[in-house]
């Protein structure tokens, strides 16, 4: 009964469910019209004299259907909904509406849900009115575009399939989209990225209206609060540093003094003295271990961790030890590290010829000699990227702080006292109750864009001297 | 095999091989090969490729332990001593066996720091200046002296190939060893810088046990004053090389010679 409810029902016609079940029936049928045709000129001629072959036919046929009308689809299902509204908003039932704000956009949304079968009945009677001209906007408007988009595809389809000749390119064509369909997959990181920075900038320059860049930069106390007047910012609240100072204490030195000697260790034992047996289930063991989801090691540091720290700092006498410990949320923001790490020496020291390393047997130096001193020197450049990678990691991770960390922003240099990050103010002020162009929640985007500034330089160098280090050994 | 035994050198040979096989897994790469190699010459082993002529080289300083699925039988000697015992240390063993790789493989540090590798280790020079006079001498041995005499800072990869090489040489000799290995030192290199390894490997001869593996016939007899012919895993004839080359008493060691396979 379902499935052909969508033509039944024409208001439900133009779902992007039924257009792409609409899209594929006519693209096969394409498909098969293309192959059918060409089969009958290519049967009995030289298969290497025939541009392509009849699969290349009905591919090329299959795209010119289906591919705009995918297109349409999604520009239509985008723009309609626009459309409905307004024909709504244009009928006599809707004269009584609220002019503005809360009241009006929910009676618009109950009669837009019941119309669209969403839906079985209105909470509010203003809605009543609403439902009959909602449901006949919406039939009409996907009745045109249903019409549209099956006129579209039957003449592009007629269009290419007159096109099917022995002589045609039809391979290079469908080659041609393929390759073009690739490059806009490879795109969508990329301008997500640009889009991501673009909003980024655009907050942020909102939030250095009202806040010199100066006391953010280098303001030693940090402070907001989203409920002081927003006409008024106090920009000695501003000041970044200590969540900085945070970030860098746990991220990039805490986390690192854990995650540097114990990635290197593991990596060097496996390279160099681990059997092959032995490696085989050690690798992929630490390889899973860089795919537990951060809010599980959220919970060890804040559950198990930083008490236990807590408890150890009281057994030796120091009373002052906070429960939210930048040790503990360092130390096991190190543990996290270390498969990166490991896995980047790893691949450095794997990548030093095994002549050096013969070379150095050869005059009689130890095994542990030539580690120290052949392979390790020669790998250093990448396993220096790779320590960067993971330092950039490290400071860009929020879940564990989140959950170990504290929100003071302490500037301070012992481990055991609180600390916060970066990241955990942006969750903080982002999650909290200041209005959204309120000077408090505009800095999250300036922490934000920092913190992007900062990692995105760090890949970027990390990046480049591991390249010189491959390039010097190929 | 054969073995020509009126020559008066090898009454007291530095090394002495006695019924050696190498096994890879299950494959034997070495079938039962005796030879004795004789102190202050220079021993070529030829042979056309996979005959384990390198395999064997390997086995003289222990190199094979490197490989995991590699095992040894049979007696080799140093100076009357079995390397194979459990008493020897191989870290010993090869300061006193060196080994010269077919590719150069100079450390990515400094031309001095190359030559100094092996005497730091072993503790051989005690001061800085014993150790210049040690990096010196070795260049300078190695005939590369002049020509890096005032970038001894610069790294040794920076060198031609075949200067490479006789910096690979000059860091061998620098821990003065007894016997230099040398497996193929001259393949990857061209003639002129060819020519250069195998005058220094002459200038060596006299105060070194040299053994040599090489795929050039005639390296091997403008170089060495003994030549073993290995084939297929076994050593078919070993002798005098000038004897080797003009009047061999094996079929298969003449058919190579002349150049009828390998």
């Amino acid at each position: 009964m379902l499935p052909d409810r969508g033509l039944r029902d024409p208001a439900r016609s133009m779902s992007p469910a039924f257009l792409f079940l609409l899209a594929l029936g006519l693209g096969l049928a394409g498909w098969l019209a293309g192959r059918a045709k060409a089969r009958a000129f290519t049967r009995g001629a030289d298969p290497r004299r025939v541009s392509a072959r009849p699969g290349y036919h009905a591919w090329f046929v299959a795209i010119w259907v289906a591919l705009p009308l995918t297109v349409f689809a999604v520009v239509w299902t985008t723009l309609s909904p626009a459309l409905v509204d307004q024909w709504v908003l244009a009928s006599p039932a809707a004269q009584d509406l609220p002019a503005f704000g809360f009241e009006r956009q929910s009676i618009l949304a109950e009669a837009r849900a019941v119309a669209s079968g969403n839906a079985t009945a209105v909470f509010n009677p203003a809605a009543q009115g609403l439902v009959e001209p909602f449901r006949e906007a919406q039939q009409f408007y996907s009745l045109i575009g249903l019409a549209f988009a099956i006129a579209m595809a039957i003449i592009l389809g007629l269009w290419a399939y007159t096109r099917v000749k022995p002589a045609f390119a039809a391979r290079v064509k469908v080659e041609r989209t393929v390759m073009g369909l690739l490059l806009l997959a490879s795109l969508v990181a990329i301008l997500t990225t640009f889009g991501i920075l673009a909003s980024l900038v655009f907050e942020t320059i909102r939030f250095f209206g009202m806040v010199s860049p100066i006391d953010f930069l280098f303001g030693l106390s940090w402070n907001p609060d989203p409920m002081a007047n927003a006409a008024a910012p106090q920009g000695d609240r501003y000041g970044a540093i200590p969540l900085f100072w945070g970030t860098i204490f746990i991220g990039a030195i805490i986390a690192m003094i854990v995650a540097i000697p114990l990635g290197m260790m593991s990596a060097i034992y496996l390279t160099q003295y681990a059997s092959s047996r032995w490696r085989k289930i050690i690798k992929p063991a630490l390889e899973i271990l860089a795919g537990v989801p951060t809010v599980v090691y959220g919970y060890f540091a804040a559950l198990t961790v930083a008490p236990a720290i807590r408890d150890a700092a009281q057994a030796v006498g120091i009373s002052n030890a906070s429960s939210e410990s930048a040790l503990a949320a360092g130390l096991v923001m190190g543990v996290m590290i270390i498969p990166f790490v490991s896995s980047m020496a790893d691949d450095s020291i794997a990548a030093v010829p095994s002549a050096m390393r013969d070379g150095s047997l050869a005059m009689g130096a130890t095994q542990s000699e030539t580690i120290k001193k052949v392979l390790i020197p020669a790998a250093l450049p990448g396993i220096v990227g790779g320590v960067m990678l993971a330092v950039s990691r490290a400071i860009g991770e929020t879940m564990i702080v989140v959950m170990a960390a504290s929100t003071a922003a302490n500037l301070s240099a012992n481990p055991l006292e609180s600390m916060t990050t970066v990241t955990v103010q942006i969750v903080a002020l982002l999650t909290g109750e200041g209005s959204f162009d309120h000077p408090a929640t505009l800095s999250a985007f300036a922490l934000g864009f920092v913190l992007f500034m900062v990692t995105l330089l760090l890949n970027f160098i990390a990046l480049r001297v591991v390249k010189r280090f491959r390039e010097a050994y190929e | 095999m054969t073995v020509i035994h009126e020559m008066d050198d090898t009454a007291d040979p530095k090394m002495r091989a006695r019924d050696v096989s190498v096994f890879y897994g299950d494959k034997k790469a070495i079938d039962d090969v005796s030879i004795d190699i004789p102190t202050k010459y220079v021993t070529a082993f030829i042979g056309p490729s996979g005959c384990g002529k390198s395999t064997f080289l390997r086995t003289l300083n222990r190199m094979n332990d490197t490989i995991p699925s590699a095992r040894v039988e049979g007696d080799i000697e140093l100076d009357g001593e079995n390397i194979y015992s459990s008493g020897m240390d191989v870290v010993q063993l090869r300061a006193r066996v060196g080994m010269v790789f077919q590719k150069p493989n100079p450390f990515p540090k400094s031309i001095y720091d190359n030559i100094a590798y092996g005497p730091k280790i072993h503790g051989i020079a005690g001061s800085k200046n014993e150790l210049d006079e040690v990096v010196e001498r070795s260049l300078q041995r190695a005939g590369l002296w002049n020509e890096v005499k005032d970038r001894l800072g610069e790294s040794g990869t920076a060198l031609s190939g075949g200067q490479q090489q006789r910096l690979c040489i000059a860091r061998a000799i620098a821990v003065d060893p007894e016997v230099i290995l040398m497996d193929e030192p001259a393949s990857a290199l061209d003639p002129i810088a060819t020519a250069k390894i195998e005058e220094l490997i002459d200038e060596l001869a006299g105060r070194y046990a040299i053994v040599i593996v090489t795929h050039s016939m005639q390296q091997a007899a403008r170089v060495s004053q003994r030549t073993a012919f290995f084939h297929l895993g076994k050593m078919v004839e070993y002798g005098p090389t000038d004897q080797i080359f003009t009047n061999p008493l094996e079929e298969r060691t003449k058919d190579y010679i002349t150049g009828r396979y390998g």
